[in-house]
C-alpha cells in the first residue's frame, strides 16, 4: 500500500462515493490519475528544470497561491533528491502524495455536516456577492431531504433584488418551507423567526441564506455577526454548520475572503462553486493551509442534484490534469 | 504576505538595490522576480505577467539612470508605463450614436450583469439624457426577472419582460418593437449569467446578437476572478466579439489584477468599473488612474474629480483654508460630515489613497443616527469649545455630556473621530489640484529629465 493510500485512509475515514457526474466534471477521459501523470512522464525524459517549472506554471495557473505553488514545488523536489528519482515516470505518487499531505495537513478531514446531537441543526451561508449560495442551499435542502431529513430554509438576503423570490422558488420547487421577512428589513429578524418556526415544526434542519457580502465592508460584516448572535441565543452551540461559498473563478482574494469570514462566524467549511466550467479553484489550498478550512462540497452545475461531496484525490487531478497532457 | 499591496513588494524590491549606483543584469533580476510575484499575487494572469516582465527588462535595461533619480525609480517608471500600455491609454466609452442603440450584458453567473444594467440604465438617465428600455432576457436563474422588475421600480425605468416561458430570443424581438414604439433610443438585455463552455446557451447568446445588432456586447466581469480570466474572456469574445468589459466588485479588497489581463487577451477596452451594489457605484473606466491603483498610488486622480462632482465648492475652500490656517474646528467636521454623505460611495475611493486614515463606512441609515449624535454633542458646546475642542477639560466634558444625555466617552470618541477628520482634510489639501498627487512626493518620483535624450546624445559624442 502506498503512502498515499495509508495517509488518506486515516485521514479521511470513509472514502466518498463518487458518482459519474463527478468524474466526468473533472476527468473527462475517465482514465486514471494515475495513468494521466504516466502520460506526463512520457512527456519528460528527465526531472530537470523544465519539467519543475512547468510543475510551478500550471499550478499558479489553477490559482493556488503563489507561495504555496512554491512550498508545494520545493517539497516535490526535496522528496526527488531525497529518493534520488531522475525518472518522471516514478515521481507520480510523489505529487499525489505531497500535494495530499499539504491540503490534508494532519487534519481529520470530513464531509459530512456537522449535525446537532438533538434537536434543530442550524446552517448559515454566508460569503462574497454572487458566489452561488442561494443555489448551493437549493442543492443541499435537495440532498438532505433525499437523505431522509426534513428540511427549512430562511430567506436572509433581504438586500439583493429579488433575492427572497429565488429562494421562496426553489423551496416551493423542493416543496420545503421557506421563511420569508419584508425587502429591506431585519435579516436577523427572519433568522430569529426561522428559528421558531423550525423548533415548533420540529425539522430536522434549518439553511439560513445571507446577503453576499463582500468582507471588507464593516457593517455588512457587523451585521452577519448579529444574525449568527441570533442563532447562537437561541441554540447556544449553533450554527452547527457556517458553509463559506467560494467561486471557483476566484483568485487570490478568496484567501482575505475565508480570513475576513472566519474572524465574524465559525466558518466550518467551504463550499466550492461552479466547478463545471474551466476554473480549477486552486485557492482553496491555499485557505486550507493558512485557515485550515476543509472543502466540504463542490457545486457542478446550475441543477438541483449538481452538488458532490468533495473528494481531494479527485480534486488534486483535475489541478493537475494540464500537466499530464491533453 | 499575499495581500501587502503591490507599492510594498515593489518598494521592498527596490531598497535592495538602492545602494547600487547600476542597473546590472543580476538585481534587474531579483526585482523583477519580486514583480512578477506581486503581479501574480494581484491575480493578473499567469501569461500576461510573463510578457509583461519580459517587455520590462527590455525596457529597463535600454534606460539610462540620469540626474537625481534611482535606478529602482526608473524600473517604477518602466512598469508603471507598461502598465498603462497593457491597459489602454485612453478611457473608451459607449457606442451611442444610432437612433437606437442596444447594450447586451453578458457573464458567468453571478458577475453582476443584472446590476450593472441597472446603473448602466441610470448612468445613461442621469448622465447622458438618453431614456433607456431595460430588457429581462433571464429566463432560467429563479427569479432573475423580478431582480430587474425591482431595480427598474427603484430607479424608475422601464423594464420589459415577458415571463419565463418563453424564449430569450424571441424577448429581445418583442422588446426591439417595444422600444422603437415608444421611442427609448438605448435598449440594455440582462441576459442569463452562463458558463463559456455550454455550447446551447453560447448559442442562444449568438442568436440574440444577430436578432438585436447590438452597438455594445458588454463582457461583465467580477473583479475577484482569478487566472480562469483568459478562458472566460477569450471564450466570449471569440463567440460574441465584445466591444467592451465591466469589471465588478472593484470595491472589495482585491487587486483587480483580471482588468490588466482582459484587454490583454480580447484587445477590448474596459468601458465601467462597479465600485458598490447601490445603483449609482458605477464609474467610467480610467487606465492611466488603474495603473496607478494597481501600483498601489491610490486612485487620486478619480477621487479629486469625484470630490469637484459633488462636493460643494464654496463650503469645501471654506474648509481647505480652515485647514491651511489650522483654525479646523467641530463645526468645520460636522459640515464635513454632511458632505461626505453626499459622496456616498466615494468613502470606497477614499480608502485607496495610501496612507488615509480608515473613515467608517458610509451607510445611510447608520450615518443619519450617528449625525444625529454628533450634532446633538456638539451643539451642547459652547463656540469657543467647537473652534477650539482643545479646551476641553473633563469638567467641561461633564457638562456637555450632561447636556445632550450622551457619556464623556461618546464625547471622547467624537474627538477622536475629529483628530482623525482633521488629518484627513490635511492630506486631502495637500493633493496638487491639477494632478491629484500629493504635492510632497508626486514631483520627484516620476519627473523624468526633460533634457534625457540630449544627454544622451552628448555622452554618445564624447565617446
Ligand atoms: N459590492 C458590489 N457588489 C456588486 C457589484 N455589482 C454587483 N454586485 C452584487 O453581486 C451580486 C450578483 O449581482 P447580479 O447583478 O445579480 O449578477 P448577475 O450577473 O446578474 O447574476 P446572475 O444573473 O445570477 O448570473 C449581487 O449581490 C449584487 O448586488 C459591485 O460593483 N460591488
Ligand atoms: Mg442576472
Amino acid at each position: 500500500m502506498g503512502i498515499f493510500k495509508r495517509i488518506k485512509d486515516s485521514l479521511v475515514g470513509q472514502s466518498t462515493k463518487q458518482s459519474e457526474k463527478y468524474v466526468a466534471g473533472l476527468d473527462k477521459s475517465r482514465s486514471s490519475f494515475s495513468s494521466k501523470i504516466n502520460e506526463l512522464a512520457a512527456r519528460y525524459r528527465e526531472l530537470d528544470e523544465d519539467y519543475f517549472e512547468e510543475l510551478e506554471n500550471i499550478l499558479i495557473m489553477s490559482d493556488v497561491g503563489v507561495s504555496m505553488v512554491m512550498t508545494i514545488v520545493d517539497e516535490i523536489k526535496k522528496e526527488v533528491r531525497l529518493q534520488g528519482i531522475v525518472d518522471p515516470k516514478e515521481i507520480n505518487d510523489i505529487i499525489v502524495d505531497k500535494m495530499f499531505v499539504i491540503y490534508a495537513n494532519e487534519s481529520y478531514m470530513t464531509t459530512k455536516i456537522n449535525e446537532a446531537k438533538e434537536g434543530l441543526t442550524v446552517i448559515l451561508m454566508v460569503g462574497v456577492n454572487g458566489a452561488g449560495k442561494t443555489t448551493t442551499i437549493a442543492k443541499l435542502s435537495n440532498k438532505l431531504k433525499q437523505e431522509g431529513k426534513s428540511v427549512m430554509v430562511a430567506a436572509g438576503d433581504t438586500f439583493r433584488a429579488g433575492a427572497i423570490d429565488q429562494l421562496a422558488t426553489w423551496a416551493s420547487r423542493l416543496d420545503i418551507p421557506c421563511v420569508k421577512g419584508k425587502e429591506g428589513g431585519d435579516p436577523s429578524a427572519v433568522v430569529f423567526d426561522a428559528i421558531e418556526q423550525a423548533m415548533a415544526s420540529e425539522v430536522d434542519v434549518l439553511i439560513c441564506d445571507t446577503a453576499g457580502r463582500l468582507q471588507n465592508k464593516v457593517n455588512l460584516m457587523n451585521e452577519l455577526e448579529k444574525m449568527n448572535r441570533i442563532i447562537q441565543r437561541t441554540i447556544p452551540e449553533g450554527p452547527h454548520e457556517t458553509l463559506l461559498v467560494i467561486d471557483a473563478t476566484t483568485g487570490q482574494n478568496g484567501v482575505s475572503q475565508a480570513k475576513e469570514f472566519s474572524k465574524i462566524t465559525d466558518v466550518t467549511g467551504l463550499v466550492l462553486t461552479k466547478m463545471d466550467g474551466t476554473a480549477k479553484g486552486g485557492i482553496v489550498l491555499s485557505i486550507k493551509d493558512e485557515l485550515n478550512i476543509p472543502v466540504k462540497f463542490i457545486g457542478l452545475g446550475e441543477s438541483l442534484d449538481d452538488l458532490e461531496e468533495f473528494d481531494l484525490e479527485q480534486y488534486i487531478y483535475g489541478l493537475c490534469q494540464n500537466l499530464m497532457g491533453e | 504576505m499575499p495581500f501587502e499591496s503591490l507599492s510594498d513588494r515593489l518598494q521592498d524590491s527596490l531598497k535592495k538595490i538602492k545602494g547600487q549606483s547600476q542597473l546590472t543584469e543580476a538585481n534587474m533580476d531579483e526585482m523583477l522576480r519580486e514583480i512578477r510575484l506581486a503581479l501574480l499575487e494581484a491575480d493578473v494572469n499567469f501569461n500576461v505577467v510573463k510578457e509583461f516582465i519580459k517587455n520590462t527588462k527590455e525596457k529597463a535595461l535600454g534606460q539610462d539612470v540620469l540626474g537625481s533619480l534611482k535606478p529602482g525609480q526608473v524600473v517604477v517608471k518602466v512598469v508603471h508605463d507598461e502598465l498603462v500600455t497593457l491597459l489602454g491609454t485612453e478611457a473608451s466609452e459607449l457606442d451611442l450614436s444610432r437612433d437606437m442603440n442596444v447594450i447586451m450584458m453578458v457573464g458567468l453567473q453571478g458577475s453582476g450583469k443584472t446590476t450593472t444594467s441597472g446603473k448602466i440604465a441610470k448612468y445613461l438617465t442621469d448622465k447622458k439624457a438618453k431614456k433607456p428600455l431595460l430588457v429581462a432576457a433571464d429566463i432560467y436563474r429563479p427569479a432573475a426577472v423580478d431582480q430587474l422588475v425591482t431595480l427598474g421600480k427603484q430607479l424608475d425605468i422601464p423594464v420589459f419582460e415577458k415571463g419565463t416561458d418563453i424564449k430569450a430570443e424571441d424577448i429581445v424581438t418583442q422588446a426591439l418593437a417595444y422600444a422603437k414604439e415608444n421611442h427609448h433610443d438605448v435598449v440594455i438585455v440582462d441576459t442569463a449569467g452562463r458558463l463559456h463552455i455550454d455550447e446551447p446557451l453560447m448559442q442562444e447568446l449568438r442568436n440574440i446578437k444577430e436578432i438585436a445588432q447590438p452597438s455594445d456586447v458588454l463582457l461583465v466581469v467580477d473583479s475577484l476572478t482569478g487566472q480562469d480570466i483568459v478562458n472566460v474572456a477569450s471564450s466570449f469574445h471569440e463567440s460574441l466579439t465584445i466591444t467592451g468589459a465591466v469589471l465588478t466588485k472593484l470595491d472589495g479588497d482585491s487587486r483587480g489584477g483580471g482588468a490588466l489581463s482582459i484587454r490583454h487577451i480580447t484587445g477590448v477596452p474596459i468601458k465601467f468599473i462597479g465600485t458598490g451594489e447601490k445603483l449609482d457605484a458605477i464609474d467610467m473606466f480610467y487606465p492611466d488612474r488603474m495603473a496607478d491603483r494597481i501600483l498601489g498610488m491610490g486612485d487620486v486622480v478619480s477621487l479629486v474629480e469625484k470630490v469637484q462632482d459633488v462636493y460643494d465648492e464654496k463650503d469645501a475652500m471654506k474648509t481647505m483654508n480652515r485647514m491651511k490656517q489650522g483654525t479646523f474646528g467641530l463645526d468645520d467636521m460636522l459640515e464635513q460630515m454632511h458632505q461626505m454623505k453626499k459622496l456616498g460611495p466615494l468613502s470606497g475611493v477614499l480608502k485607496m489613497i495610501p496612507g488615509m486614515p480608515k473613515i467608517p463606512e458610509i451607510n445611510d441609515d447608520d450615518t443619519d443616527k450617528k449625525m444625529k449624535q454628533t450634532e446633538s454633542i456638539i451643539f451642547s458646546m459652547t463656540p469657543s469649545e467647537r473652534r477650539d475642542p482643545s479646551l476641553l477639560n473633563a469638567k467641561r466634558k461633564e457638562r456637555i455630556a450632561k447636556g445632550c444625555g450622551r457619556t464623556v466617552a461618546d464625547i471622547n470618541k467624537l474627538l477622536k473621530q475629529f483628530e482623525q477628520s482633521k488629518l484627513m482634510m490635511k492630506q486631502l489639501s495637500s493633493l496638487n489640484p491639477e494632478t491629484g498627487m500629493p504635492m510632497t512626493q508626486g514631483k520627484s518620483q516620476f519627473q523624468v529629465n526633460p533634457n534625457r535624450k540630449k544627454e544622451r546624445h552628448k555622452k554618445k559624442k564624447k565617446k
